[in-house]
């Protein structure tokens, strides 16, 4: 049989990376094939080389049996292809009818756009696929469910029966994600092909008909569903046996370290994203605060590290108050911050990694003299560090910018933890990291927390929150809407709450929440 | 990443939002209209405003005593500004009230301006809107670089020399209309200029405009020592009004005020509708929007974000050169050095006053052109307020309408990032 799309012999290299190593992938027609890897594996390169935005070094694509040359977007486009970009690459102050027909306009009378009928166009789309859109409303004013369901039409009103869609879910709720696959199963019930990028395990078993699995640039193999179990995949995956939980004792809580009562800030729109959010962490516990991106938790954190003044409530460490003080004199409580975008607040790019290990200390003895740096300290400190962390450098003089994104967070974590700390604070610690990166960091955070540091530890994979956290609180809307013990729930449950559909007492005591079976 | 949101990284709610902020300023303006009337102001005095010459006598105006006319006008602008700052009026009605405020202010100032004399009203919409015109152009070609991200302060540059470059082609050739393309076309050349270096090699938009502003300066000074002081031709004239000896031009008021220009008003006043409907009613509009808030999104869509960039600013600059014909060709009869005299920059302020939008920055720009046909005005007539003051007012506006107290202004997300390929 011909096959709706086949890849042969792909080759990509970029300096000093070979990013795709003569890759074979072939896509049916009507199936949605999962093309598994881990990040830096090669599946957004091959993906951007199908949507022609790359040009490969080497391989033949080939569309119905029929060899074809993409060189452009407008190429990919005209052949039937669209892709759903990790990133929506949508225009948030336009209409969603502005956005869908942009670059493929309907005209009247020679040059004026033609609003109406582009509008009637999408509307029989969404009746024939079930994408309920609106394309009057604007998209900065849609919620990201429905940002992605006005990707998914853009690519059909450009008549694609080719569909990439790169790791859709990363920012769904559980609602949503089961939404999504619904969409994908009737877009291939008619007939459209789809190839759906992620690094979810979960994901592939609820939805894919084929998966293709990629590690470093090259295809490990393809399988079915029903021949595979999550730790095969995890296995062809990372190319070694990997434990997929985090070992750890229980937790030992002792005296409350952080307390949060009533926590109000505002976004920088200057909506209340967290609007009275209450809780604890403990000494020695991980609290893991579980909820979809978007609904106040990078606020949270920016107003705990005091990189956002708050409007209302308290923040109290040990009993001291540190409501809106300076980051520094939160730091020097005593608080650790592993921050979400690390390359906005985690590290200053174009300083050498030696000085990235000190942004905390630099201007304490024995790293300052008065008013002068002392590099040998400085130095020495950081070869210390780099050894201790296995961070992976040529030298401390390097600058942080050509570390790759697992040492780049190694040395985040390392200068965090290279003083005494009462608390840590880590957003996202995990995001964009090879599992690799990722072992080592969860252990840190578990080591740190047996030596009776509280963690707060704020993450949008579920699957991070419950093998790290010993209690979770689930943030909705800027509220804590739940807090139980880890043992306690699944994820279904989890997930009702982080759509807002179910909601919990507040609970403070340990053990408070019902107990169930 | 969405630079306006860096802009406020505190994200307090504000207690001075549109509506307040408005109410406050027109609140202070008002005391200091009351206080000032009373206390400086003859309470005899009468203010005349004249409507346009009229051939026959007797001449049409309007007769107001000074000081009761200001002290309604006092109380009124106070009043909005109550009314704005605490009834918290909807968007739409805080926009009227804008306007309204705007019209009371203008008003106050001729009063004040005419005690004991005579303005004539119509001579001054007319002197407006004939300053007001390379602001115009200048706002025009500054809507039609951001809007596909590209920082243009090189406008007093392309003018300038649009300005120079026009009048030498004119004198040696003799003719007033070759001169209008070569002015074009040098505003083209150094928009050309700003876009290779811009758009093709990412130098920073603003130094590139800056540079763009001193090389007009050595050009067009050079032009005017080598070729311009000594020449053997007669000076070649000034575009001719286009309507005269029509019966159009001799219609009292509205001939005076929509007739009686020379061509570089009408290409202004066409203009600004024109680029308006290109914007946002052509599939070249929406493109160009696109890219100059989300130049990826564009790309993947297959739309070629640097030719989009480079018609754009080239087109831009002729339109500056346009600008530019209107000092040398137009107005003056002459090249002078430096004779654009920051008007590119105060274009660029009626643009941000008009939040990118044609029309908007064409109010504005009538409001910068207002304000300096009032200063002529005071001048001549030797009014007791400095008239300065009256200079300085669009710029107030323009600073709280930046500072997004009176209408928040939103420049394209991606104005003034180079764009890299994949």
């Amino acid at each position: 049989m011909t096959f709706a799309l086949e890849m042969r012999g792909i080759t990509k290299r970029f300096p000093g990376v070979l990013a795709n190593d003569h890759v074979d992938f072939a896509l049916e027609k009507g199936e949605i094939h999962c093309l598994l890897g881990e990040n830096g594996a090669g599946k957004s390169t091959l993906m951007n080389i199908l949507y022609g935005l790359y040009r490969p070094d080497e391989g033949h694509i080939f569309l119905n049996g029929h060899e074809v040359h993409i060189g452009a977007p407008t190429d990919a486009i005209r052949l039937g292809i669209g892709m759903v970009h990790q990133h929506f690459m949508l225009i948030p102050v336009m209409t969603v009818a502005e956005n869908i027909m942009l670059g493929t306009e309907i005209v009247k009378g020679g040059f004026v756009l033609d609003r109406n009928t582009a509008a009637q166009r999408i509307r029989e789309i969404s009746r024939q696929y079930g994408l309920e859109v609106d394309p009057n409303a604007y998209i900065k004013d849609l919620p990201v469910g429905v940002q992605q369901r006005v990707e998914i039409v853009k690519a059909l009103y450009r008549q694609a029966n080719i569909l990439i869609l790169d790791e859709p879910t990363a920012v769904l709720t559980p609602q949503e994600v089961d939404d999504l696959f619904t969409i994908m199963r009737e877009l291939a019930a008619q007939g459209k092909s789809i190839i759906f990028i992620t690094h979810k395990l979960g994901e592939v078993f609820a939805v894919a008909d084929r998966i293709t699995v990629l590690r470093n640039g090259r295809v490990v193999g393809t399988t079915r569903p029903s021949d595979a179990t999550q730790s095969s995949l995890a296995a062809m995956m990372v190319g070694r046996e990997v434990i997929l939980t985090v070992e750890k004792q229980p937790a030992r809580p002792g005296r409350t370290v952080l307390e949060v009562r009533d926590l109000k800030v505002l976004d920088d729109r200057g909506s209340m994203v967290v609007n009275g959010a209450t809780f604890e962490v403990r000494a020695g516990e991980v609290l893991g605060i579980a909820g979809v991106q978007g609904n106040g938790q990078t606020e949270l954190v920016e107003a705990l590290t005091g990189l956002r003044p708050s409007v209302a409530g308290h923040v109290m460490i040990d009993g001291v108050e540190v409501t809106n003080v300076s980051p520094r004199r939160i730091s020097e409580q005593g608080v650790a911050h592993i921050p979400e975008d690390r390359h906005e607040h985690g590290m200053v790019g174009k300083y050498p990694v030696a000085d990235n290990l000190v942004l905390n200390t630099y201007y304490r003895p024995p790293f300052a003299q008065g008013f002068v740096l002392n590099h040998r300290a400085i130095e020495e400190h950081a070869w210390r560090l780099v050894h201790e962390f296995d961070i992976r450098t040529p030298s401390v003089y390097v600058p942080a910018n050509n570390l790759s994104g697992g040492n780049q967070q190694k040395m985040i974590v390392a200068r965090e933890f290279s003083r005494p700390i009462k608390l840590l604070i880590a957003a996202q610690p995990t995001r964009g990291l090879d599992v690799g990166s990722i072992e080592f960091i969860h252990k840190r955070l578990i080591q740190a927390r047996d030596q009776g540091v509280a963690v707060l530890l704020v993450s949008a994979e579920l699957d991070e929150i419950m093998s790290l956290a010993d209690r979770i609180a689930v943030m909705y809307k800027g509220r804590i809407v739940a807090t139980v013990e880890a043992e306690q729930v699944d994820r279904a449950e989890l997930g009702l709450w982080m759509a807002g559909v179910m909601s919990h007492p507040i609970t403070e005591a340990v053990g408070a929440a019902e107990p169930r079976a | 990443m969405n630079p306006v949101a860096q802009i406020n990284p505190g994200g307090r709610k504000r207690f001075l939002n549109r509506a307040r902020g408005l109410g406050l300023f027109y609140l202070v303006l008002a005391i200091i209209i009351l206080v000032w009337t009373l206390r400086a102001s003859p309470p005899d005095s009468l203010s005349r405003l004249g409507l346009g010459v009229i051939l026959q006598p007797p001449p049409l105006r309007l007769t107001v005593p000074t000081q009761p006319s200001l002290i309604v006008i006092g109380l009124l602008l106070g009043l909005t500004g109550l009314y704005a700052l605490f009834c918290s009026p909807p968007e739409r009605a805080t926009s009227m009230l804008l306007g309204g405020g705007a019209v009371l202010i203008v008003l106050g100032a001729i009063i004040a301006a005419a005690t004991d004399k005579s303005i004539d009203l119509v001579g001054l919409i007319k002197d407006s809107v004939r300053l007001a015109t390379p602001i115009m152009l200048g706002m025009l070609a500054g809507v039609m670089c951001e809007r596909c991200a590209i920082i243009n302060i090189g406008i007093e540059g392309m003018m300038l020399t649009a300005a120079a470059v026009g009048y030498m082609v004119s004198l040696y050739a003799q003719n007033m209309w070759l001169g209008l393309l070569a002015a074009i076309l040098a505003g083209g050349f150094m928009a050309t200029l700003h876009a290779l270096l811009t758009i093709q090699l990412m130098v920073d938009h603003i130094i590139s405009g800056t540079c763009i502003n001193i090389l007009a300066v050595g050009v067009s000074g050079y032009i005017r020592a080598a070729f311009l002081l000594k020449n053997p031709f007669g000076a070649p004239g000034l575009f001719p009004y286009v309507f005269q000896g029509t019966p159009l031009w001799d219609i009292p008021i509205l001939g005076t005020i929509l007739f009686q220009y020379q061509p570089m008003v009408y290409a202004a006043l066409v203009l600004v509708p024109l680029v308006w409907f290109v914007l946002f009613r052509t599939p070249w509009g929406l493109r160009t929007r696109a890219v100059g808030e989300h130049p990826r999104a564009a790309d993947t869509v297959g739309i070629d974000v640097f030719k989009i960039r480079y018609v754009n600013v080239i087109l831009a600059g002729c339109v500056a050169g346009l600008g530019g014909a209107w000092f040398s060709l137009e107005t003056v009869g002459h090249f002078d050095d430096l004779m654009t005299n920051n008007r590119g920059f105060i274009a660029l302020a009626a643009m941000i006053f008009g939040n990118w939008n044609p029309l908007g920055g064409a109010a504005g720009a009538l409001l910068f052109g207002f304000a300096d046909a009032l200063n002529f005005k005071f001048q001549i007539l030797e009014v007791n307020v400095p008239y300065q003051f009256i200079g300085m007012l669009p710029f107030i506006l323009t600073m709280i309408a930046v500072a997004g107290v009176i209408g928040r202004t939103t420049p394209p997300a991606a104005d003034g990032q180079p764009y890299r390929k994949q």
